[in-house]
C-alpha cells in the first residue's frame, strides 16, 4: 500500500504559542481516516499545517507527501501535489465567480487548461449531484452564501480537483440532515482505492455511509488515541471523558492548556 | 512564466513603443507670449482663440501652484515643450496616417476595436489630431464627431465659441489657465435632439514626445433626449523626464439627454496628469462617468457633476491604482443645484509597493435642493505595508430634505483569502491578482468588454511590478 501522508514528530505554533506537539500521523491510499477531538484541541490547525497555512509556523518535525518532504512548500505546490482541504470557514472572495474561481483552480492543479464547454457540463452535473442550483455558478465566491451552502461549494471543488489526499474540516456542521446525506453521498463517490480522506468531525453522520478504517483522537497537542470506527460511536454517546484509561485526565488536559 | 504574466509583458511592450519620427514641429520649452502666439500661428487660431489664449497665460502667472495636494516640485514648466506636431495631417483614412504612427495605433488596437463595434474614432499623437472618423449612418442622423480643431473654424465654430471652456474656466485653477493657453487637439461632439449613438464613439491620445505636454480639449454636447457613450483612452511610452497632461473635458448634457462617459487612462511613470473634467446636466437627462486611472508620476483628477436640472442625476463608479514611486489623487464631485437630483459615486483606489492613493469625494447639496439622494461608497485595499489609501469626503448640504449615505472602507488584502486561493493549486502572484480584479469588478464589469480586458491586464501588469 503507497503511503500518502506521513507527519512525523509535528511541533506547531501560531506566534508565541504551540498547539500541536510531537503528532504522528499516517494515512495510505484507499484508506479513511476520521479526527475527533474537543473544541480547541487543534484539529482545524493540524488541517492548515498539513496545507500550508502561511499563519501557522512548524516549529519542528516533517510532513511527508507521497515520501517528498513538504514541510516547507507553500499551499499551491501541496495542492499540485493532490492536497485538498476543506475549508472549516471558507473565505468569501468578492468579485470571483464560483465557476472563474473553479476553472482557474482546475487548470492550476492539473497545469492544462479545460475547455470552457466541458468544464461547464462537468460542473454543472457536480452540482446537480449536491443539490446545488446551478446559478451559484455564476455567484462571487462565496459571498453571501449560507454556512451550508459554502460546505457545498467545498465539496464541489473537492469532486471537480479530485485530489489524492481530501481532509474535510467540518464539512458537516451547519448543514441539515437531506444536505448531509448529500455531501455524504458526494464524499463517497470520490473515495476510490487511490485516494484517501481525513475526516475532521463532531458527528457520526457525515461518516455514517463510509467505511472509516481509523479514528483518532486529539486531545494534549497530539494523537492521543487511535481506533477503529466504532470508537466514533463511543464519542458520540459517551463523549470524550467516557473514553476512559487511554486517556489523559480531563481536568489536567484543559488546566495545562489554558496554561500556555 | 505564467500566462498572464506574458500578457502583462507584451502589453508593457506596446504601450512603452516609443516612435522615432521626428515631429514636423514644436515650439521652445517653457511659457512665453511669444510660445503662446507662436502655436496660434501654427494653429491658425481664430482671432478670439488668440485673444484668449493670452489672457489664460496671464492668469496662469498669477495662479499659485495647488498646496493641498500631492507635491507637484518634480514639474517644471521650463523644461516642459507644450506644442509638439507629428508629421502627419489630419487624416479620414488610416492609410493616409504616417507608417509608425499607424502602427503604434494598431498595436494599441484602434483600428481593430473601430472595425469591431465603435460609431466613430477620433486619434491623437502628441498635440495634433491625425485621424477622425464616423460612420456614415452615425453621421447623416446629424452627428457631429470631429477634432477639435475643424470644430473651432468649421461650420460649428458658433457652438464651439460658446462652451469652450465654459464650464472649466481658465480661472478655475493653475492648469486651467495652463490649457487655456496651449490646448491643442481633442474631440467635438455634437448629438442633435432625440438621436440616440447606438454604440461608442472613441478618442484615444497617444503621448509620444519625451519632455512634452499635451492639452488636448473634449468637448461633448448632447442636446435634449439624445444619447451616448463615449469612451477615451490614453497612453505614453516611459521617459525619465517629467511629461505633464493638463487636459480638458467638458460635457454638455440637455434635458433627459443620457452620456456615459468612459476612461480608461493609463499614463507612463514620468507623467503628471492634472487632468480635469465636468459635466453640467439638465432637468431628467443623466451623466454616468467610467474610470480607471492608472500609471503617472502624480495624479490630480476629479471630475465633476454639476445637476443643474430638476431630476438630473450622475453616477461615478471609479478605480485608481497607484504602485511605487506613484501618488494618484483622484476622486468625484457632484453639486445638486435642482430639486430632486440623484448621486452616487462609487470609488475604488488601490496602493502597492509604497503607492499612495487618495480618494476625494465632494457632495455639496445647494439650499433650494430639495430631495435630493445621493451615496457615495468609497473602498480601499492596499496590497502591503509599505502602501498607503486615503479616502476624504466632503459633504454640504445647505437643505433638511436629502437622503445622503456614506460608507468608506479602508483595508489590506486578506492574507487568507490569497491561502485560500492558493490551497486550491492557484500560485501566490495569480491569487492576489485574482483577488485585485475580483475588486476592480464592479468597475470593469461596466466597461465595454474590450476594455475590461485591458483593465484586467493593466492590473495584471501592476501586480507583476513591471510598469
Ligand atoms: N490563528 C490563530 N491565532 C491564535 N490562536 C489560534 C489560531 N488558530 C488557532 N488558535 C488556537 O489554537 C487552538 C486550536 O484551534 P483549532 O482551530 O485548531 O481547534 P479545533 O480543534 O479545530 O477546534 P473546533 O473543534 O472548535 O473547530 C485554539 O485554542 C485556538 O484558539
Ligand atoms: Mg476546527
Amino acid at each position: 500500500m503507497s503511503t500518502l501522508l506521513e507527519i512525523r514528530d509535528l511541533t506547531v505554533g501560531v506566534g508565541e504559542k504551540i498547539i500541536l506537539r510531537g503528532l504522528d500521523l499516517t494515512i495510505n491510499a484507499g484508506e479513511t481516516h476520521v479526527l475527533m477531538g474537543q473544541n480547541g484541541t487543534g484539529k482545524s490547525t493540524l488541517a492548515s499545517a498539513i496545507m500550508g497555512n502561511p499563519a501557522y509556523t512548524v516549529r519542528s518535525g516533517s510532513i511527508l507527501f507521497e515520501g517528498e518532504d513538504i514541510t516547507n512548500e507553500t499551499a499551491d505546490k501541496r495542492a499540485r501535489r493532490g492536497l485538498f482541504l476543506s475549508f472549516q470557514n471558507p473565505e468569501e472572495v468578492p468579485g470571483i465567480t464560483l465557476e472563474n474561481f473553479m476553472r482557474t483552480a482546475k487548470s492550476a492543479v492539473t497545469g492544462e487548461k479545460p475547455r470552457v464547454m466541458q468544464f461547464r457540463k462537468d460542473m454543472n452535473a457536480a452540482m446537480d449531484k449536491l443539490n446545488m442550483p446551478q446559478g451559484y455558478a455564476s455567484r462571487e465566491l462565496n459571498v453571501g452564501f449560507s454556512g451550508g451552502e459554502k460546505k457545498k461549494a467545498e465539496i464541489l471543488q473537492l469532486l471537480l480537483l479530485n485530489p489524492k489526499l481530501a481532509i474535510l474540516d467540518e464539512a458537516d456542521s451547519g448543514l441539515d440532515v437531506d444536505a448531509i446525506r448529500i455531501v455524504s453521498d458526494g464524499v463517497r463517490r470520490y473515495r476510490n482505492e487511490g485516494n484517501a480522506l481525513l475526516i475532521i468531525t463532531h458527528n457520526a453522520k457525515l461518516v455514517e455511509e463510509l467505511t472509516v478504517d481509523y479514528v483518532h483522537v486529539l486531545d494534549q497537542k497530539k494523537i492521543s488515541l487511535t481506533g477503529s470506527a466504532e470508537l466514533i460511536t463511543r464519542i458520540t454517546e459517551g463523549g470524550f471523558a467516557g473514553l476512559g484509561d487511554n486517556k489523559a485526565d480531563k481536568g489536567g488536559a484543559s488546566a495545562s492548556r489554558e496554561a500556555q | 512564466m505564467s500566462d498572464t504574466e506574458k500578457t502583462a509583458g507584451d502589453f508593457r511592450e506596446v504601450y512603452d513603443r516609443r516612435g522615432t519620427m521626428e515631429p514636423d514641429f514644436k515650439v521652445t520649452s517653457g511659457l512665453t507670449p511669444e510660445i503662446i502666439r507662436t502655436i496660434s500661428d501654427e494653429k491658425g487660431d481664430p482671432d478670439w482663440m488668440r485673444e484668449f489664449r493670452l489672457k489664460s497665460l496671464e492668469l496662469y502667472n498669477t495662479i499659485p501652484v495647488p498646496d493641498w495636494g500631492p507635491s507637484l516640485d518634480g514639474l517644471n514648466m521650463d523644461n516642459i515643450v507644450t506644442y509638439v506636431r507629428p508629421k502627419s495631417g489630419m487624416e479620414h483614412s488610416w492609410d493616409d496616417v504616417p507608417t509608425e504612427i499607424k502602427d503604434t495605433f494598431e498595436s494599441l488596437g484602434i483600428p481593430e476595436a473601430e472595425r469591431a463595434g465603435l460609431a466613430g474614432v477620433g486619434a491623437q499623437y502628441d498635440s495634433e489630431v491625425v485621424y477622425h472618423s464616423v460612420r456614415k449612418e452615425v453621421a447623416e442622423s446629424g452627428v457631429v464627431y470631429t477634432d477639435m480643431d475643424s470644430a473651432l473654424k468649421g461650420e460649428h465654430s458658433e457652438m464651439v465659441r460658446e462652451h469652450f471652456m465654459k464650464l472649466l474656466p481658465p480661472t478655475e485653477h493653475k492648469f486651467m489657465a495652463l490649457h487655456g493657453a496651449v490646448w491643442s487637439g481633442g474631440s467635438f461632439v455634437y448629438v442633435p435632439p432625440n438621436v440616440s449613438v447606438e454604440i461608442p464613439l472613441q478618442s484615444y491620445f497617444r503621448f509620444n514626445a519625451a519632455g512634452a505636454g499635451q492639452f488636448e480639449h473634449t468637448l461633448i454636447i448632447l442636446d435634449k433626449g439624445a444619447t451616448l457613450h463615449f469612451i477615451e483612452g490614453c497612453s505614453a511610452p516611459k521617459y525619465n523626464v517629467a511629461n505633464l497632461h493638463a487636459g480638458c473635458v467638458e460635457l454638455f448634457v440637455g434635458e433627459g439627454a443620457r452620456l456615459r462617459y468612459s476612461t480608461i487612462e493609463n499614463w507612463s511613470k514620468n507623467m503628471y496628469n492634472l487632468n480635469s473634467k465636468r459635466a453640467t446636466v439638465a432637468k431628467d437627462g443623466a451623466v454616468e462617468w467610467v474610470s480607471g486611472s492608472f500609471g503617472s508620476h502624480t495624479s490630480y483628477l476629479y471630475p465633476m457633476s454639476i445637476l443643474r436640472g430638476e431630476g438630473a442625476r450622475m453616477e461615478y463608479t471609479g478605480i485608481t491604482f497607484a504602485g511605487a514611486g506613484q501618488e494618484l489623487d483622484t476622486g468625484a464631485q457632484v453639486i445638486h443645484a435642482a430639486p430632486r437630483t440623484t448621486s452616487s459615486i462609487t470609488g475604488k483606489s488601490l496602493s502597492k509597493d509604497g503607492g499612495r492613493s487618495t480618494f476625494r469625494s465632494s457632495v455639496v447639496v445647494n439650499r433650494g435642493a430639495y430631495g435630493c439622494k445621493t451615496s457615495v461608497v468609497c473602498d480601499s485595499l492596499m496590497l502591503d505595508n509599505k502602501s498607503r489609501s486615503d479616502t476624504v469626503p466632503v459633504i454640504d448640504v445647505r437643505n433638511d430634505d436629502v437622503d445622503i449615505g456614506y460608507e468608506a472602507k479602508i483595508g489590506r488584502i486578506s492574507e487568507q483569502a490569497i491561502y485560500y486561493l492558493m490551497s486550491r493549486g492557484i500560485s501566490e502572484g495569480d491569487a492576489k491578482a485574482m483577488i485585485v480584479n475580483g475588486f476592480a469588478e464592479p468597475i470593469s464589469k461596466e466597461l465595454p468588454l474590450e476594455y475590461a480586458v485591458e483593465m484586467n491586464n493593466l492590473i495584471t501588469l501592476e501586480m507583476s511590478g513591471k510598469r
